[in-house]
């Protein structure tokens, strides 16, 4: 049999100054409390959660002391944000409410698709790029858009798996490799996640990292459903560095074509 | 202008809530007016569209009609 070739170690992914083993970022949107978001955060074994902007008097305010006391790292998001303006502004405030200049760029067409406007991000981007941001925009799986993003700037892209909170997976595998296949900055897939089969595929296909949220905090059991995706991600990471198989359609034997037996004719 | 100097108080929207403060308030004072005393870490403040540093808070001077966002961290995706 020839020699096996030697095991690729994985490295750890660099975002801007953060340096991740876990692939698995974590949203924290549909969490029903702190205990379960300590106790999701824990068993994802996740290094970085997301947490949304708010006016004060409308949210409860220590979220943040429990993801500080996971010891893992905030990425704020711009969620809910409908033009370049808005987005700009949030992530200016979330980087001096949480002091991080990281931010997780969302910006929206509408309350339906809750789709990315993709004119409104580009220019979001560009802006908080040169304004020192270290940018991760939540773009659609389209290839032309995503190398834009990295050419201004972004220091990864996050392409959509599926519509966010849908947890249909990923629509478009195509389009995914594609993006993974000219970026230079690690590719993160976020949002329209659903089962752990998912996410394994989104690292299957190359993905640097999957970003979810919805599928682990409105499961019947989250913290069970967190490992399940932390072995999901870990599998498919494994197997992308595992080199797999091409595929092909016709059969091929796995067994030894020769020294078959050949009886008698009854 | 004449009404305010009178009633010693100026007009601001903060976080889209119509709100009197007095006159001469600073942007500190908004923060204690809008947590009513609870800790304002994690806490970020945009007068008309620019951020607030948090060490400009207590020197920067709130203007009549200005609007204010106070702004903290939750829960999101």
């Amino acid at each position: 049999m020839p020699t096996q070739q030697p095991v690729e170690v994985d490295s750890p992914l660099r975002i801007g100054d953060l340096e991740l083993t876990s692939r698995l970022i974590l949203g924290t949107g549909g969490v029903t409390n702190h205990q379960v978001l300590t106790d999701i955060i824990t068993a994802s074994q996740t290094q970085l959660v997301t947490v949304a902007l708010r006016r004060v008097s409308a949210v409860d305010q220590s979220i943040l002391d429990v993801v500080r006391a996971c010891n893992v790292s905030v990425l704020p998001n711009t969620a809910g944000c409908k033009t370049a303006r808005d987005a700009v502004l949030t992530a200016q405030l979330a980087r001096e409410a949480l002091g991080t200049s990281m931010v997780k760029l969302e910006v929206i067409a509408d309350d339906v698709t809750l789709l990315p406007d993709p004119v409104e991000l580009l220019t979001a981007a560009e802006k908080l790029v040169s304004d020192g941001f270290t940018v991760l925009p939540y773009t659609s799986d389209d290839p032309v858009l995503a190398r834009r993003l990295e050419s201004v700037g972004c220091a990864a892209v996050m392409p959509l798996a599926a519509p966010i909170g849908t947890g249909l997976g990923i629509r478009n595998p195509h389009a995914l490799q594609m993006i993974v296949e000219s970026a230079k900055v690690p590719v993160i897939v976020d949002a329209g996640i659903g089962a752990p089969s998912h996410a394994a595929f989104a690292m299957e296909l190359g993905c640097d990292a999957v970003l979810l949220a919805t599928a682990v905090t409105r499961a019947d059991r989250p913290e069970q459903m967190a490992r399940a995706f932390r072995d999901a991600v870990l599998a498919g990471r494994t197997a992308a560095l595992s080199g797999m198989i091409e595929r092909r359609y016709l059969a091929r034997a796995s067994s030894p074509t020769s020294g078959l037996i050949e009886p008698s004719a009854p | 202008m004449t009404d305010r100097t009178a009633t010693n108080n100026l007009t601001v929207t903060l976080n889209g809530v119509a709100t009197e403060l007095p006159h001469g308030a600073h942007v500190s004072d908004v923060v204690v007016h809008a947590l009513k005393g609870v800790s304002s870490s994690g806490v970020a403040v945009a007068v008309d569209g620019v951020v607030v540093p948090r060490s400009s808070w207590s020197a920067t001077a709130v203007a009549h009609g200005s609007t204010i966002e106070l702004v903290t961290a939750t829960q999101g995706g």
